[in-house]
C-alpha cells in the first residue's frame, strides 16, 4: 500500500481506518465508486475469502439499482480486480495441493459479483507465501504492484494477454 | 407629571446600564463594577441626572437581592444545605463574631463609646450578598469551594441580621440614657416587640407553614396556573409568591432574603423549578443592576472630598480587618492553595444591610448625622472597591501563589516526559485517563480540585494539583514535548482559553476537548479543533440504544439505528456550524441556550433524512424486480 499511495489518480480507500466500527457510509462509498474506473479489492486471503469488512462493504454499497438490477448501471464497464496475499505457496493452491482449489477458483464469488455489476474482472495480483518473505522480496512485490497499477491506470495492458494469464503478476514477470 | 418623571428615570437608569455594563465587561471588570460606575456617572457628583431619589430606588432595588436568594435556594437541594451546616454556623458564626469584635476594638481606639463601637462592629462585620453572589454566578464560582464557603458565610450573616436588628435598640439605650422612640420600634414590625420566645415560635411556625405549602400545595397551584397556558399569569404568580413571602417574613421580623431563600430550597425539587428560575431571573438581574447603580449614585463625594485621607484610610482599614479575619478562618476551615485568598477577597466588603442598619441606628439616636454619613460612605466605597479586589486577586495574588506552589511541585513534574497532558481528572477525565493508562501510555494528569487530587492519589493515580490556565503550568507540564493535550475539565470557558493559548504558542500539540454543548463544539471548530466531544452525547445515545432494545429491536438493529443517528447528527452538526458562523456572536442567554440548541438542531435535521443512509438490506426495488421476473 505504501508503494502506491503517492500515485496520481489512485485513491487508497482504507476501510478499517474509515470504518473502525464497520459502519459504512454508503452514499460516500458509492460516490467514490462512480469517480473511479478501476476498483481493486486489496486484502489478505482469510479463510479463502476477503476479511469481513470487505464483505460488509459489498453487502451495503453494491445496492440494487445502483450496482446491479435493471437500473443498476453505475459500475457498468468499469474494471474490477483482487489483490490478495496468502500464506500458502502457489503449489498448495491446486487440485493436487493441500488447498485443493486454485486461487481463481476460490475467487469465483468476486468474479461473478463483478459480472453481475457489468464490470470486467481482471486476473488477481497474488502474493504467495507471505509469512516467509524477507524485506527484499516484499520490496520487489511492492514495486511490481506499483508497476501493475501504473500500467492499468495508463491503459497500457494488452487486452489479448489478459486472457492468457492466470495472475496479474505475470505481466511484469514476462516483461522482466 | 409623576408618570413622566418615572419614565425619565427609567430611561436614565436603563441607558446607563446598557452603555456601561458592556464596556466594563469588555474591559474584564465584571458587571458589578460596570453598574457602580454607571451609578457614579449619572449620580449627583458627575452628571447629576439623578438626585435624592437614588436612596429610594436603592430600597426598591434591594428586592433584587431577595429574588437572587430565591433563585439560589432553587438551585440548592436541602441535602446539600445540610452538608454545609458546619461551614454556615462554624465559619459564618466565627467570621461575624471575630470581625465584629476587632472592628469594635478599633472603633474604641477612635474614641467611640462602647455601645456605638459595638454597633459599628456588628454592622460592618456583614458582607454584601448582592455583590458576592452576583460575582459568584458571573464567574461560575458557585461550585468552587471558595465560592461555597463564601455563600455559607453570607447565609449566616443573613440570619444574623435579625438578632442584630433586635440588639441595636437595646444597645442604644445602654450608652445614652435617651429612651427609645416608639416610632423606631414600630419600624421593625410588631413581632419584634413580643418576647423573644414567642418571636422564635412565630418564626418557626411561619417557616413550617411555608415548607408544608411548598411541599404539598405549591405544585397544584403551579399546575393550575400553568394549564391556563398564559405565561404572564405564571410570571405574576411567581412574583406574587416571592413578594408575598418577602412581606410575610418582614412582618414577623425575619429577613425577606432569608425567607425567600428557604422558599427556594423548599421548591428545589419541584417540577416547576426551572420554569420559576427562568421567570424570576430577568427581574433579579434588572433589580440587582438597579441596586448597584443606586449604590454608585449614592456615593457622597462631597464628604469624601472633605476628608479624603481619613475616609480612604477607614475603607482600607475595614477591608484589611475583614480580609485578615477571613483569610485566617479560611485556613482553619481547610481552604488551601489560593482558595483562602479568593474567599477572603470575595467577602472583604461591607453589606447592603449596613445601609438599613445604619439608618435604623440613626433613628435610634445611636449615631449622629456625621457618623452615619461617614459610615455610609465607607460602606459604599468598600462595596465599590470589592470588584477591584477580585481583579487584584486574579491578576496579582493568584499568579504569585501559583508560582510559589509550582516551585514545590516543579521537580515532580519535570522528570517526566509524557506524550499526553490530561487537564481535569474528574468524572469525565477519569475515564479518558484510565483508557490511556490501561493501554500503557504515560500521562501527565492535572486537576485543580485539591480534594479530588487527594482522593485519587489514595487510589494510586499519579496526578498533580495545578491550574492549567496558567501559562507557567502548561510549560511545567511539558507542553513543549507533548503530542496531545486533552482538556477534560468541567470549566469550559477556561478550557477554551487554554486551547487558544496552546493553538498560538504550541501549534504542534494536538488538542482534544470536552465540550459542554454543541455551541462549545463550534467554538473549538472555530479554532480548527475538530476533536471536541460533547460531554453527554455518546452516553445519551447509548441509553437511547438500550431503549430501542427494550422496545423490541434486536441488538444489532438497535446498534445500527443508533449508529445511523450519530452519523446523521454529524451532518446536522456541520450544518449548524455553518449557520452558527453566519450569525456568530449572537447573544444567547445561558438559560435559553438549550432551547436554542434544540430548535436549531431540529431545523437543520429537516435537511437530512435519517433513513437515507441505511437502505442496503431488504429494498423494495429488489422485491419488485423479482416479482416481475416470475
Amino acid at each position: 500500500m505504501e508503494a502506491i499511495k503517492d500515485l496520481e489518480g489512485v485513491t487508497i480507500n482504507n476501510l478499517y481506518e474509515k470504518y473502525p466500527d464497520f459502519f459504512i457510509d454508503v452514499p460516500a462509498e458509492q460516490k467514490l465508486l462512480t469517480e473511479h474506473d478501476i476498483i481493486i479489492w486489496h486484502h489478505p486471503f482469510y479463510w479463502y475469502s476477503a476479511p469481513a469488512i470487505i464483505k460488509e462493504w459489498m453487502d451495503l454499497v453494491l445496492e440494487h439499482n445502483f450496482a446491479y438490477g435493471t437500473n443498476g448501471r453505475a459500475l457498468q464497464g468499469k474494471w474490477a480486480m483482487s489483490c490478495i496475499s496468502t500464506g500458502g505457496r502457489k503449489e498448495v493452491y491446486s487440485a493436487e495441493g493441500k488447498n485443493r482449489y486454485t486461487i481463481n477458483q476460490f475467487l469465483t464469488p468476486y468474479i461473478q459479483s463483478a459480472n453481475l455489476c457489468r464490470m470486467k474482472y481482471l486476473p488477481p495480483y497474488v502474493v504467495h507465501g507471505s509469512h516467509l518473505l524477507n524485506s527484499e522480496q516484499i520490496k520487489k512485490h511492492a514495486d511490481d504492484y506499483r508497476t501493475v497499477i501504473e500500467l492499468l491506470r495508463d491503459n497500457k495492458i494488452d487486452a489479448q494477454r489478459l486472457n492468457t494469464i492466470e495472475y496479474m503478476n505475470e505481466i511484469i514477470e514476462h516483461d522482466a | 407629571m409623576h408618570n413622566q418623571e418615572f419614565f425619565l428615570n427609567a430611561l436614565i437608569y436603563l441607558g446607563a446600564a446598557v452603555v456601561s455594563v458592556p464596556i466594563a465587561k469588555k474591559l474584564g471588570l465584571g458587571s458589578v463594577l460596570g453598574y457602580l460606575l454607571a451609578g457614579i456617572i449619572i449620580g449627583p457628583f458627575v452628571l447629576g441626572l439623578v438626585g435624592n431619589e437614588a436612596g429610594e430606588v436603592m430600597h426598591f432595588a434591594e428586592f433584587g437581592v431577595v429574588l437572587m436568594l430565591f433563585i439560589i435556594g432553587l438551585e440548592l437541594e436541602p441535602k446539600l444545605l445540610w452538608k454545609m451546616r458546619r461551614n454556615i454556623f462554624g465559619l459564618g458564626g466565627l467570621q461575624v463574631l471575630l470581625t465584629a469584635g476587632i472592628i469594635t476594638g478599633v472603633a474604641l481606639l477612635f474614641n467611640f463609646q462602647l455601645n456605638r463601637a459595638v454597633a459599628i462592629g456588628l454592622i460592618l462585620a456583614l458582607s454584601s450578598t448582592a455583590i458576592v453572589l452576583q460575582t459568584l454566578s458571573e464567574k461560575g464560582l458557585m461550585r468552587n469551594i471558595a465560592g461555597r464557603s463564601a455563600f455559607s458565610v453570607l447565609l449566616f450573616q443573613d440570619m444574623a441580621v435579625i438578632p442584630i436588628l433586635a440588639l441595636l435598640p437595646l444597645i442604644a439605650t445602654l450608652g445614652t440614657p435617651a429612651t427609645l422612640s416608639e416610632t423606631s420600634m414600630q419600624s421593625i414590625g410588631e413581632v419584634a416587640q413580643l418576647p423573644g420566645w414567642l418571636q422564635l415560635l412565630i418564626i418557626i411556625g411561619a417557616i413550617t407553614v411555608m415548607v408544608i405549602i411548598g411541599r404539598f400545595a405549591a405544585r397544584h397551584i403551579f399546575r393550575l396556573v400553568a394549564e391556563t397556558g398564559l405565561h404572564e399569569v405564571f410570571v405574576a404568580l411567581a412574583l406574587l409568591m416571592v413578594i408575598g413571602i418577602a412581606l410575610g417574613m418582614d412582618a414577623i421580623g425575619l429577613s425577606p432574603a432569608l425567607g425567600t431563600f428557604i422558599a427556594g430550597v423548599v421548591l428545589a425539587d419541584s417540577e416547576y423549578r426551572h420554569e420559576l428560575e427562568t421567570t424570576i431571573d430577568p427581574f433579579k438581574g434588572l433589580l440587582l443592576g438597579l441596586f448597584f447603580i443606586s449604590v454608585g449614585a449614592g456615593i457622597n463625594f462631597n464628604l469624601l472630598i472633605e476628608n479624603p485621607w481619613l475616609i480612604i484610610g477607614f475603607v482600607l482599614l475595614l477591608i484589611f480587618i475583614k480580609f485578615v479575619v477571613l483569610l485566617i478562618l479560611g485556613r482553619i476551615f481547610r481552604l488551601k492553595k489560593g482558595f483562602e485568598f479568593l474567599f477572603a477577597f470575595l467577602l472583604a466588603q461591607a453589606s447592603e444591610f449596613a445601609f438599613v442598619l445604619i439608618s435604623f441606628s440613626k433613628q435610634n439616636k445611636l449615631f449622629d448625622e456625621q457618623t452615619s454619613g461617614m459610615l455610609l460612605l465607607v460602606v459604599t466605597l468598600s462595596m465599590a472597591i470589592s470588584p477591584l479586589l477580585l481583579i487584584f486577586n486574579d491578576k496579582a495574588v493568584s499568579p504569585i501563589l501559583a508560582r510559589w506552589q509550582n516551585k514545590l511541585e516543579y521537580d515532580e513534574i519535570e522528570d517526566e516526559e509524557t506524550p499526553v497532558i490530561l487537564a481535569g481528572f474528574g468524572r469525565f477525565g477519569l475515564t479518558v485517563g484510565r483508557i490511556l493508562l490501561a493501554n500503557g501510555f504515560k500521562v501527565t494528569i492535572l486537576d485543580n480540585n485539591p480534594s479530588n487530587v487527594e482522593t485519587l492519589r489514595k487510589y494510586g493515580f499519579k496526578l498533580y494539583f495545578g491550574d492549567i490556565t496558567r501559562p507557567t503550568m502548561l510549560e511545567k507540564a511539558g507542553i513543549e514535548k507533548a503530542r496531545l493535550l486533552i482538556l477534560s475539565m468541567a470549566e469550559h470557558e477556561n478550557a477554551l482559553k487554554v486551547a487558544e493559548i496552546v493553538r498560538k504558542k504550541y501549534p504542534h500539540v494536538k488538542i482534544l476537548a470536552r465540550a459542554k454543548d454543541i455551541f462549545h463544539v463550534f467554538e473549538y471548530l472555530n479554532m480548527n479543533i475538530n476533536n471536541a466531544e460533547r460531554e453527554n452525547f455518546h452516553s445519551a445515545a447509548e441509553l437511547g440504544n438500550t431503549a430501542l432494545v427494550e422496545l423490541g429491536f434486536t441488538k444489532y438493529e438497535a446498534y445500527r439505528a443508533t449508529r445511523t443517528f450519530k452519523h446523521h447528527e454529524d451532518q446536522v452538526t456541520e450544518e449548524l456550524y455553518r449557520h452558527w458562523l453566519e450569525d456568530q456572536g449572537k447573544f444567547i442567554q445561558e438559560t435559553r441556550r438549550f432551547e436554542e440548541q434544540v430548535k436549531e438542531t431540529l431545523q437543520a435535521e429537516k435537511n437530512y433524512s435519517i433513513h437515507d443512509t441505511d437502505c442496503a438490506w431488504d429494498v423494495d426495488s429488489l422485491k419488485d424486480e423479482a416479482k416481475k421476473e416470475e
